[in-house]
């Protein structure tokens, strides 16, 4: 326990030393948000195993390292080593990058984007736009639901802000990178996003968080995500930290009448990953898609929360979620639907399945179903299981090696969640990253390549 | 030199013994057929030369060319010639049959000491060889054999027969539940296959398909056992009298037939 309040006193010191660096700058009602954010996170502290939505992970690793926040100029980053994390085939509309959490304007590129459409970082925004932050930060993502959004809001400083005006159809997507450059003392980030979509819009942004020689760090990422009537939404979260990091982000959607939600989420570095998505479909005739992949290895460990939340009738929504486990992996899928009373109709319908490479792997699945309204349809399933014997004798029958049928027999079970990606570049470069990690792998990123 | 050489043996599943001394051998350019009730060891013979690991050997060989094959792995076995058609072709989402096909090409080229082809040439082997099963082209792009009829997926064995040019192949009730023209299809595909260099076991339980697929030999498996040989008539023999002649027991609706 004394180790708990200790570390509770690092964060509060840091706290501190923000604030001093801060100075009275800033709207006042940004202050209280953060100090209602510590002061929660002060009295509950991390979660622990007892807590229910944390039963299967334990976050101590996270609660033991005293991290400290990068001051600024934080995290140099040349625009050569931004070139490799930058993804193949991809033209975004607009890039915002962070380094260590620091927004960085040289390698930012916002040039090219049409009207109707803002994309800047959350610290200018707050000069030049602080009604519409105002109007929706904090709202969907409320520091009373979770230590670690508290957390975040105690620390709110920077993250991206994306705005579209009503009737904006952008189809290039909107990257908001984030890097983490190699320090001295492990560095906490705790980026704070708004996207907020007019009505009748599309739109679709990619979060990206990589690693550029960054070991241990912790990323602890909030995205309010408001989408308006009658618009579409594609989100990614494109999870590519140094595997000794944490990546802690939340997802919170607020969706309104006749929209369609997409979030895509491919977890793939990260000592410990907790992915939290929360669409709360508050329209009717709301869709919304949940699919995510994630591929732990050695003693990786990744955690998808989802709640869905049907608040309207007529909505329906998609909860496709895929593992694939290495060696002593774990990982764990939480399928939460809520449907309010009165949200009839409903539809949701969920699936975890889960593919053990290892027989040390493991994976806790746990479907929770809350429903308060009588004209219903809610399905889930969840499986665990092993590559198909008869599959890899078959490929073996026909001369190809163990390996390389292992290798595309697993790429063939990711293959249904790279494809809902409507991003191909998204798909193709987890697809890479997936064999990458496969023993004859190469071998069949190449044969992918040549048909 | 025998191409294939199946010597004594004996092999269990899950502790049952099913073939109990099996001996044939067969030359390179021949077909041979074996032909038998249901349960006499017909497909266990087909998985134990493909190599699958379910199916123990208790005793005795198989022979290719002189080397054992007992010893090595599906894929091994592949590589070196060793081909089966499934009786059950696998279904395998996700991963399309283009790319499966292009694997199985290169690996056994590979071992063959060939250059693997590229997108091109093998993109014009695939075009020659098709027209042998009059297999629809679209099926290329499907992920392998799912959603295939009956007739397509064996098609399928007979095209990837084709393009691997194997030495040896086994043939596991590849004319089972097929209609006529599909069964025509497939043994033309086989027949074009026919070499002087290669050898057939072919597995059926219907004559009819011996008429399509002419034997050099017709064998008969009965309990784990070939009780008779002797040239293509035997097959309609045994269309007519069923196996009575080696059963101890009544003949089986379905193999008297």
């Amino acid at each position: 326990m004394t180790d708990v309040i200790d570390i509770q006193d690092t964060y509060a010191e840091s706290f501190a030393r923000l604030s001093a660096r801060r100075g009275r700058s800033g709207p006042a009602w940004v202050q209280a948000l953060r100090e209602a954010g510590l002061e929660h996170f002060r009295r509950v502290g991390f979660p622990t195993l007892r807590d229910e939505d944390w039963r299967f992970t334990n976050v101590k690793p996270i609660a033991q390292t005293p991290f400290v926040l990068p001051e600024p100029p934080a995290g140099k980053l040349g625009a050569d080593a931004l070139q490799p994390l930058l993804i193949a085939g991809l033209q975004p509309a607009a890039r915002l990058v962070f380094v260590d959490g620091c927004y960085s304007t040289e390698l930012s590129d916002t040039s090219a984007l049409p009207v109707g459409v803002s994309v800047q970082s959350v610290a200018q925004a707050l000069d030049a736009d602080p009604a519409t932050i105002q109007s929706h930060m904090g709202l969907a993502a409320e520091a009373e639901s979770d230590p670690f959004i508290a957390l975040n809001a105690a620390f709110l400083e920077d993250g991206a802000f994306v705005r579209f005006a009503d009737n904006t159809t952008l189809k290039r997507p909107i990257v908001l990178l984030s890097v983490a450059t190699r320090r001295a003392q492990a560095a906490m980030t705790h980026p704070r996003n708004l996207i907020v979509v007019g009505r009748s819009c599309e739109a679709t942004v990619i979060e990206h968080y990589a690693s550029a020689g960054g070991e241990v760090y912790l990323t602890n990422a909030v995205t309010e995500l408001v989408v308006g009537d009658n618009s579409t939404v594609h989100h990614y979260v494109l999870e590519l930290e140094s595997e000794q990091a944490f990546n802690l982000q939340t997802l919170k959607i607020r969706q309104g009448r006749d929209t369609t939600v997409n979030s895509h989420t491919a977890l793939l570095g990260g000592a410990i990953v907790r992915n939290n998505v929360h669409p709360i479909m508050d329209g009717e005739n709301g869709h919304c898609l949940l699919n995510g992949l994630y591929v732990p290895r050695g003693r990786q460990h990744m955690d998808s929360f989802m709640f869905v939340e049907h608040a309207r009738p007529h909505c329906d929504s998609r909860q496709f979620y895929k593992g694939i486990l290495a060696d002593r992996a774990g990982a764990v899928f939480s399928g939460r639907i809520k449907v309010h009373p009165g949200a009839q109709k409903t539809d949701a319908k969920q699936t975890n399945q889960n593919l053990l490479l290892s027989g040390e792997a493991t994976v806790d699945t746990k479907p929770q179903l809350e429903i308060y309204a009588d004209d219903v349809k809610c399905t889930h399933g969840a499986t665990v299981g092993e590559l198909d014997e008869q599959a890899m004798y078959y490929l073996q029958a026909r001369g190809i090696s163990a390996d390389a049928a292992r290798a595309m027999l697993t790429y063939a079970f990711a293959a249904e969640s790279l494809e809902r990606m409507n991003v191909p570049a998204i798909g193709e470069l987890v697809g890479r990253e997936l064999l990458s990690r496969l023993p004859r792998g190469r071998l069949l990123a190449h044969l992918l390549e040549s048909v | 030199m025998s191409l294939i050489e199946i010597k004594n043996l004996h092999v269990n599943i899950e502790g049952k013994q099913i073939l109990k001394g099996l001996n044939l051998a067969i030359n390179p350019g021949e077909v041979h057929s074996i032909m038998g009730p249901n349960g006499s060891g017909k497909s266990t013979l087909a998985q134990v030369i493909a190599g699958n690991t379910a199916f123990e050997v208790t005793e005795g060989d198989v022979l290719l060319e002189g080397e054992s094959l007992l010893g090595l792995s599906a894929d091994e076995r592949a590589v070196k010639g060793v081909f089966m058609a499934f009786q059950y072709p696998v279904e395998i989402p996700g991963v399309s049959n283009m790319i499966f096909l292009k694997a199985a090409v290169n690996a056994v080229r590979a071992a063959r000491g060939l250059e693997e082809l590229d997108a091109m040439d093998f993109l014009a082997l695939v075009k020659q060889k098709i027209t042998l099963v009059e297999m629809d082209e679209g099926l290329l792009k499907r992920s392998v054999n799912e959603g295939f009829s009956g007739g397509e997926k064996k098609r399928n064995e007979v095209f990837q027969l084709a393009l691997l040019e194997p030495r040896f192949a086994v043939l596991d009730e590849t004319d089972s539940g097929l209609d006529i023209d599909a069964l025509r299809i497939v043994a033309a595909g086989v027949n074009a296959m026919r070499a002087k260099d290669r050898g057939f076991l072919v597995i059926t339980h219907y004559q009819r398909l011996l008429n399509y697929i002419v034997p050099d030999f017709v064998h008969v498996l009965v309990d784990g056992r070939i009780v008779e040989s002797g040239d293509k008539s035997l097959a309609l023999h045994l269309e007519d009298k069923g196996y009575a002649d080696w059963l101890q027991t009544e003949p089986q609706p379905a193999s008297a037939r």
